[in-house]
């Protein structure tokens, strides 16, 4: 793969959790952990919205959590990437039929990158993060 | 609280979540505050309820179990054995001893990794980030072993009703004896990293006090509890699987650190001894470990032809790495429970939260409410209130009913 011009910028990253079960969470931060280290290409969790290039969407989207996403995004600057990791967020995984959910995610934001898995490993978030990457180079071919 | 007495008593409020990078789960906080003081505190968890137990209400055990192991991606296990063991006793399934032993085994692995990713967390909110990536860079051994055992990292599938799905076989057990020397030779480093450090000493040391009498009124369990001195730990108590057979005493912080005070700091040097226990207890468990069979009845239809039959209630009762985790189930000669509720170990802890943040400065939030190690998507349950008649029953009601009972049974 050619490295893309948004590497010049780091990318940063935003997570936000809709109601999942905590498994995606802890598979996000066990990939900026030391085995993984993505942190030696930039690539970080920052506490704002509004600093991130990345949205990490996990969860089904419950009803409370629903209009809290929109928020988050809209605070994002472009160009923005959605990533939704989890079978939860796609499709509504295990709770498909809960009373309770606004969701899948893209019910809700518009999703760019999906990285399916219950929850997915390490190695499927950072080539779902590769993914995003091209994706953002071809956005600020466009602007 | 409600909002409006907050305003009145103290100058301003602060509000925290429920989307903040402190949290890594969802939850909405309000702080009154005095200067840099906490006085009142008001929380509002439920932005993660998904509905588990309606849900469960329309499938049958064996897809419940799998959906057990979504009420929290961190203890998994835990909700899975309880709920199990639940179903198993309606039933009157027979565990077969080896299928104990090795749900013992991974349930203390998970407590391991859930130790140890705490660790990292506690360290991450005080600021001291090279000491969280050293606590998730040694997690990483328990999450391959785990992987190993089970075949997965997260959310791991292989409990089921009446036994487990997979067996450990001769060629894992070195693998498993590698991991627990590996965790042994960490130990004293672990001590000394965390207990012998300055600032993390200064920052816990006295900070996020829960009282025994508060821990024991708040029906605090758990971890937090055994640091505030209170000796209860369902595998002590009222043992499960294959925790009869073995040696496990509830561990309370030791005299020689100031014995039990109630404070952060306590519940760090719980939850790192913990990890040591856990390692002895896996030990014990691969030596002690029968051979045999690992399912009751490996015919899923026949299995889900014995629960569609049963009659009957029960509880399963489990120790969490947050503390006692409880569901319970009653089924009816349907092929799904006619009910089914879980209780969360986080669920007793949330109240503890009150006592431990009064008093105490806006920079020592974040660590005091990640020290009863909170997980709120274990916790989001809903309660239906119908025709506005809560039914909750206070000592006094308790009492009445109990002395009625009495008279009836006289009559």
């Amino acid at each position: 793969m050619k490295i893309p011009r948004s590497f010049n910028r780091s990318l940063w990253v935003f997570h936000l959790n809709t109601g999942s079960c905590n498994g995606c969470e802890i598979e996000i931060v066990a990939t900026i952990t030391p085995r993984y280290d993505p942190e030696r290409f930039g690539m970080r969790l920052v506490g704002s919205p509004k600093h991130a290039d990345v949205l990490l969407v996990t969860g089904p989207v419950t009803k409370k959590m629903a209009p809290r996403a929109r928020r988050v995004y809209e605070q994002m600057a472009n160009p923005k990437v959605v990533m939704c990791i989890g079978t939860c967020g796609q499709s509504g995984g295990v709770f498909y039929d809960s009373y309770n959910l606004d969701g899948p995610i893209d019910q809700v934001l518009p999703v760019d990158v999906y990285v399916p898995g219950c929850p997915p490993r390490p190695e499927a978030i950072i080539y779902g993060v590769v993914k995003a990457l091209e994706k953002l180079e071809r956005l600020e071919a466009e602007q | 609280m409600s909002a409006e007495k907050t305003k009145k008593t103290v100058p301003y409020t602060v509000p925290i979540g429920p989307v903040h990078p402190a949290l890594k789960e969802p939850v909405m906080f309000t702080f009154g505050m005095e200067g840099e003081i906490v006085r009142t505190v008001d929380f509002a968890p439920g932005q993660t309820h998904r509905g588990i137990e309606w849900m469960g209400m329309r499938r049958n055990p064996v897809q419940i179990v799998h959906l057990t192991d979504r009420v929290c991606g961190i203890c998994g296990i835990v909700h899975s054995i309880s709920f199990a063991r639940a179903v198993e006793q309606i039933v009157g399934i027979e565990v077969p001893e080896r299928a104990d032993y090795i749900r013992t085994i991974l349930h203390e692995l998970e407590r391991i990794q859930s130790h140890l990713l705490w660790a990292g967390v506690a360290a991450h909110e005080l600021g001291f980030d090279s000491l969280f990536y050293l606590a998730w860079r040694v997690r990483e051994e328990s999450m391959d072993l785990i992987e190993n055992l089970t075949g997965n990292r997260v959310n791991y599938g292989i409990i089921q009703v009446g036994g487990v799905r997979r067996d450990i076989s001769d060629e894992q057990r070195p693998l498993i004896e590698k991991g627990l020397a590996y965790y042994e030779g960490l130990l004293d480093q672990m001590a000394t990293l965390f207990l012998e450090d300055s600032t993390i000493r200064m920052r816990c040391r006295d900070h996020g006090f829960l009282s025994e009498d508060d821990a024991r009124k708040l029906c605090t369990v758990g971890p937090s509890a055994r640091a505030s001195g209170l000796n209860m730990d369902v595998r002590q108590d009222y043992p499960y699987c294959a925790y009869g057979d073995l040696d496990v005493k509830a561990i309370l912080p030791p005299a020689e650190t100031g014995g039990p005070r109630g404070d952060v700091y306590d519940r760090i040097i719980v939850r790192l001894l913990e990890i040591g226990q856990s390692v002895g207890i896996i030990r014990q468990c691969l030596d002690a470990m029968p051979a045999g069979e690992i399912l009751w009845e490996p015919k899923m239809a026949k299995l889900l032809a014995a629960c569609k039959k049963a009659d009957g209630e029960a509880i399963g009762r489990v120790e969490a790495p947050r503390g006692e985790c409880m569901h319970y189930v009653r089924m009816a000669g349907k092929e799904a429970p006619e009910s089914w509720k879980i209780k969360a170990s986080t669920y007793s802890n949330l109240m503890s939260w009150i006592p431990m943040l009064q008093g105490e400065q806006l920079a020592d939030i974040p660590i005091i409410v990640a020290s009863i190690d909170p997980c709120l998507s274990c916790t989001d349950r809903v309660t239906v209130v119908r025709d506005g008649k809560p039914d909750i029953l206070t000592k006094e009601d308790l009492t009445r009913l109990s002395r009625e009972k009495t008279r009836r049974l006289m009559q």
